[in-house]
């Protein structure tokens, strides 16, 4: 039965389903069940590396809702996953980094500080940082996003823009005396609810959360893209003031799947300090942004399974160039880059698509041979009787 | 050392001009001859008596002393021995032939210099260059010695000199500060005020405020009141100057981000797309600025200082030429697709970047100011327009005018501008739009590089300078509006002024993001920029 | 929802709304001396116009005339410097395109505008008049009586069997029928639809002719047109433009007879 449920699921969930499965399940098993050595098992580091990884994925699915789905290139996500990780960095450093007296994180200690700052209280409190992951985004992105969406701020003017407040953001955090450890950023982090952060067994756990947290996303971003809601989102892509002359206000869509995005980058980054141990003002770096949309891009935007697939295939080949080849990986982007956007603008997953979608019209040819009726004949033919049913139904 | 070495030789020019007129008198000859005197106090008094003297004819001589370039020779007569080792006779100006390595040295000490000192900033003053005259002025406004208020006094009756008798009246006034009487200190407070040296505003503030224990340091109210007065006036000065120089520094900013804009601005109105790249073409014209200059400083030493004009055509060229290599190759296939040709061209800066790295080094290289253009001149005490910068604004002023000309003046401007205003019309009129996108990408493209041969003078070199530039430089265009030279040129400098300006108050860093905060705010009051095209064609 | 906001003064709502009255009732659009201008070219100088309910007017007038400057401030693209706009008795000037479009009206472009990535059904399911806030979107369930009315007008534009094609695979002709029929999905009182012959056949011409004559029933039709021959079949009232004026209004014969009309425009 399970096997019949498993064929009737369309294509795409059919393979993430699959995916989560192995990412979930055979993954660890084949880590802590396969002996040492074995060909088949799955070293520490990899568990750590693919944690990473679907913290990119997460992000790759935040970029696709508002890039794939709705026609916003943002070039400044890379402030969210900041803004998540400097989140869950300080509840790590509050809790855990503190020695000495002064129960300050050491890095405020070296220059010298005698208190905490006042935006450093409550992080002690892990519901306290959890609704700081979800609402410092989104109350961010609904101030951005209202004052560039209302004065119609669209195309690349958005996109630069977003790039240029990623870059002022960064330079503000690289400052010593903003509080966030300026250059450094936030590291020594020691344990998450008491589980030491250099285990195994949390580095597990941890994968695992990743894990689910894509899977959930790209529940979520099914249901929502599924919907009509969906649909006004592609409207707006296509065209955004057809959609308003149907009477929608396109603003609001907007704005909800902009925070939406923001928040999904907001958890990858709390998820994804942890598990690097690390994070600083980089991580808002023009460049991280528009790495992000290139994950998506390369697996195919406006497609779900695409983003996840683009950026484990992008990140992968950079921890194997930087390793192998540093000097010539950032040819390799550069040619990902123009490769993705010249050669498939649809990605990996539109690839795919595609050629479905041509099969099926190639069968479906022979029928459309004979021709539709003839429009005009029928809109008069019909026309008055349907302005009455109207009155009656959907008025 | 410089300094002296020049000093001694325009020193020893004025001592042949003397020696010509050649009426040495006996007192003068024995005074000289005095300086060699082993007994300290027959050397001090002859100091002292070819002070009293006055005659300039014993500055070269004084200053060997000063500089300790004077020797003993065999026979008991001063020698002056120049930079390079040659010694003359100080009194007859013969050269001396025989080996200056065993000769002795007069006998030096604090003592002498003390008197030494004065006497030859007072020698200084009535040597005939006027540039003997300043410097000696200006070590008489550093020491503010009262027992040379005399000295100054005459010298400055007969001074025709502006700068010298400022900076005489200048030390006459920080020693009359001192004085006891009551006159004499209220016209030296008024002139220290006229002044407009900041450096005084220390020297008045305690004759101005009130003093930490109530009351007031300065007794006489007459005075007081004369303090606050030069203080405000010197404050008002303060204040004329920093606003002059944010806007120097501020319009020469802002003419680097003209020249970064313009080609972003053009390109951007006549094709809708906006190349990541842009940026690195600022490097590439930074890049083909330096090889030239290295080029030039290892095979053409003596044209070194000349390299700048001859990197400007390679400056140009080079990013040029990759920019119609970009349009060809890649952007043109990405015709209406700006959010992709965003992506694919910021790889093509990747790929630039990492090129130039591996060629030429992460590190900064140096870019070296022509002699021609370092310094600056200061039309005002205090303000100090550097000639890099102002040639830079020259520069910006020079590469608008022709572009200006160029679209407003030539059939290719006319072409940008009719495709800029409609693509399909213009094609229908029979305009290759795809030839002129190429052109008009590589004029962008090699203005750009104009951009970054002028930021050589001002800024780092280093493979990564392109990468600010490109959200500055659509900043620009935001603010001046698509497709209008002068809003762009406006939007550049005003961007520049303000970013100047903001920069003491807020900090470069802040001063950037409210600069953002602001320009978003006005896109919400003016989307279309300061100099806006409405009605339908906006929307098109 | 039809209040009008704050920035237009009192008294002159307070002139207009009398003028209102003053009026029959079956006034649905009123246009109260309208200007506006951009970069000093006037596209319209004090327009005033009236549309009776149940009605098809043509607005004709040369290129330049600001007929289309016209319905973007009918349907709140471009705000008037000057002027405003009542649909019935509410004021709708400075209303946003959304909440014009949500009282009523509806407007089909010049260049038919249809969402190319979505399919017919889909176009038209947008379309469909309903509460469109976002909650609503997201828990939007297809009725029996939703698909029902999506199919009827899918029937209408003859696009039974391209239910499920992209609409950015449809022809040109295609296209315009399907934005008609997301209009009509709408179920607006007014329509505004511009140059609805540019680009049609003339078979296609002709059709259009009796499907614009039955909307009438429900809807007021105002159309911009260029093509005589249609107008002349279509209008029960035409409004000639020119330079942001009316010059006349009446019959097309009126029209065609006003010797300042045919001087500007029908002249040559």
């Amino acid at each position: 039965m399970a096997a019949s449920f498993f064929r009737n699921l369309p294509a795409p969930s059919r393979t993430v389903l699959g995916l989560t499965f192995v990412a979930a399940a055979v993954v660890p098993a084949l880590n802590l069940l396969a002996p040492e050595g074995a060909v088949i098992h799955v070293p520490d580091y990899v568990i750590q590396l693919m944690g990473k990884f679907f913290c990119y994925a997460l992000c790759a699915l935040a970029i696709d809702l508002i890039w794939g789905f709705t026609g916003i290139l943002s070039l400044g996500h890379g402030i969210f996953f900041a803004m998540g990780g400097y989140a869950m960095g300080m509840h790590l450093l509050r809790n855990h980094g503190i020695s000495g007296e002064a129960g300050l994180p050491e890095f405020m200690k070296f220059m010298d500080w005698r208190e905490l700052p006042w935006f450093w209280h409550g992080f002690e409190s892990f519901a306290f940082t959890l609704l700081v992951i979800v609402l410092v985004p989104l109350l961010f992105a609904l101030v951005f996003g209202f004052f560039t969406f209302r004065s119609r701020i669209r195309g690349v003017y958005f996109s630069i823009i977003t790039q240029a407040v990623t870059f002022a953001l960064m330079l503000l955090f690289f400052r010593n005396d903003t509080g966030f450890g300026g250059n450094n950023g936030l590291t020594g982090f020691r344990n998450l609810f008491g589980f030491p952060l250099a285990e195994p067994g949390t580095k597990m756990g941890l994968y695992l959360l990743s894990v689910a947290a894509v899977a959930g996303a790209y529940l979520l971003c099914r249901r929502i893209t599924g919907s009509k809601l969906g649909r006004a989102l592609t409207a707006i892509r296509d065209a955004e003031s057809r959609l308003m002359f149907c009477g929608y206000d396109p603003l609001r869509y907007k704005l909800f799947v902009w925070a939406l995005s923001a928040i999904m980058c907001a958890v990858a980054g709390a998820l994804y300090v942890p598990q690097v141990g690390i994070i600083n003002p980089s991580e808002m770096a023009p460049a991280n942004s528009i790495e992000m949309v290139i994950w998506t891009a390369v697996g195919g935007r406006g497609t779900l399974v695409g983003p996840i697939l683009g950026s484990f295939l992008v990140n992968w080949a950079k921890s194997w160039f930087t390793a192998a080849a540093p000097d010539l990986w950032l040819y390799v982007l550069a040619a990902i880059f123009i490769g993705t956007t010249m050669f498939l603008p649809m990605g990996i997953a539109g690839f795919g698509g595609l050629i479905a979608r041509s099969r099926a019209r190639w069968n479906r040819s022979a029928k459309d041979a004979a021709g539709p009726e003839d429009g005009a004949a029928a809109l008069v033919r019909t026309a008055a009787s349907s302005s009455d049913s109207r009155r009656g139904g959907a008025n | 050392m410089m300094k002296s070495s020049i000093l001694l030789l325009m020193a020893l020019l004025a001592f042949c001009l003397a020696g010509t007129a050649g009426a040495a008198s006996p007192e003068f000859e024995a005074a000289i001859r005095g300086l060699t005197d082993p007994d300290r106090d027959v050397l001090i008094a002859s100091v002292q008596a070819l002070g009293e003297l006055g005659d300039a004819a014993a500055l070269p001589a004084l200053q060997a002393l000063q500089d300790d370039a004077m020797l003993i020779s065999p026979e008991g007569r001063p020698l002056i021995v120049a930079a390079d080792g040659a010694a003359v006779d100080a009194l007859t100006g013969q050269p001396f032939t025989g080996d200056t390595g065993g000769l002795d040295a007069p006998s030096m000490s604090n003592q002498v210099r003390r008197v030494l000192e004065p006497v030859l900033a007072q020698l200084a003053l009535s040597s005939p260059d006027p540039a003997v005259r300043r410097r000696s002025a200006e070590a008489l406004l550093a020491s503010a010695d009262p027992d040379m208020a005399p000295a100054i006094e005459k010298a400055l009756h007969k001074e025709t000199d502006a700068g010298v008798i400022r900076r005489l009246s200048l030390a006459l006034a920080l020693i009359n500060l001192d004085s006891a009487d009551k006159e004499r200190k209220i016209s030296a407070i008024q002139a220290l005020g006229d002044s407009g040296e900041q450096d005084q505003l220390a020297k008045l503030l305690p004759l101005a405020a009130p003093a930490p224990g109530g009351g007031f340091a300065e007794p006489d109210p007459d005075i007081r009141r004369a303090a606050v007065a030069a203080v405000g006036k010197l404050e008002r000065k303060a204040a004329f100057v920093r606003a002059g120089r944010d806007l120097f520094y501020g319009v020469s900013l802002g003419s680097v981000m003209l020249l970064a804009a313009l080609g972003l601005a053009i390109t951007f109105g006549l094709m809708g797309v906006i190349n990541m790249a842009h940026g690195e073409m600022i490097m590439l014209g930074a890049y083909s600025t330096y090889v030239v200059q290295e080029i030039f400083s290892r095979h053409l030493p003596g044209l070194a200082d000349w390299y700048l004009p001859f990197a400007l055509p390679l400056a140009f060229l080079v990013p040029c030429a990759v920019g119609v290599l970009l349009e060809r190759a890649i952007i043109r296939h990405l015709y209406g697709r700006p959010l992709e040709t965003l992506l694919a061209t910021w790889g093509i800066s990747l790929g630039l970047i990492q090129t130039v790295r591996l060629i030429f080094g992460a590190q900064n290289v140096e870019v070296r100011n022509p002699s021609w253009l370092s310094g600056g001149f200061e039309p005002t005490t205090g303000l100090i327009l550097t000639y890099n910068r102002i040639a830079i604004i020259a520069f910006a002023a020079l590469v608008v005018g022709i572009v200006w000309y160029l679209l407003q003046r030539t059939p290719l401007g006319l072409k940008v501008r009719a495709v800029t205003q409609s693509r399909s019309i213009a094609s229908a009129m029979g305009i290759f739009t795809n030839k002129v996108d190429m052109w008009t990408f590589g004029l962008g493209s090699g203005i750009a590089g104009l951009g970054g041969l002028a930021l050589t003078q001002v800024g780092n070199v280093n493979p990564e300078l392109g990468q600010g530039y490109i959200v500055d430089s659509f900043m620009v265009v935001v603010l001046g509006g698509v497709g209008k030279l002068a809003g762009t040129v406006a939007g550049a400098l005003s961007l520049g002024i303000v970013n100047k300006i903001l920069e003491p108050f807020a900090g470069a860093v802040l001063g950037k993001i409210i600069l953002l905060a602001v320009i978003v705010l006005f896109i919400q009051k003016r989307p279309q920029g300061i100099f806006a095209m409405k009605g339908r064609m906006v929307e098109s | 929802m039809l209040n009008s906001p704050e920035r237009r003064s009192w008294e002159s709502r307070k002139i207009t709304s009398a003028a209102l009255h003053q009026s029959s009732n079956g006034i649905i659009l009123s246009l109260n001396g309208v200007s506006v201008s951009f970069d000093g070219f006037n596209a319209l100088t004090d327009l005033s116009l009236s549309v009776d309910e149940n009605m098809i007017y043509c607005i004709i007038g040369p290129n330049g005339a600001g007929k289309t400057t016209m319905l973007d401030i009918i349907t709140g693209k471009t705000k008037p410097d000057k002027g405003e706009v009542y649909f019935y008795e509410a004021d709708i000037t400075g209303m946003s395109e959304t909440e014009i479009a949500q009282a009523g009206i509806g407007r089909k472009f010049q260049t038919p505008t249809v969402f190319q990535n979505l399919t017919l059904f889909e176009n038209l399911e947008l379309a469909l008049h309903c509460r469109r806030t976002l909650s609503e979107s997201l828990f939007w369930r297809l009725t029996p009586e939703r698909k029902e009315r999506i199919e009827e007008i899918l029937e209408l534009i003859g696009a039974q069997d391209m239910a499920h094609m992209q609409a950015g695979h449809l022809s040109h002709g295609r296209k315009q029928w399907l934005e008609i029929g997301m209009l009509l999905m709408q179920s607006p009182k007014l329509l505004l639809i511009d140059e609805p012959a540019a680009g049609m056949t003339p078979q296609e011409l002709e059709s259009s002719i009796p499907l614009l004559q039955s909307l009438k029933r429900d809807h007021t039709v105002v159309v911009i047109e260029h093509d005589m021959e249609f107008v002349r079949a279509l209008a029960e009232r035409v409004t000639v433009l020119h330079e942001g004026r009316v010059l006349a209004e009446g019959s097309m014969d009126f029209v065609q007879n006003n010797p300042k009309v045919v001087e500007v425009y029908l002249g040559g």
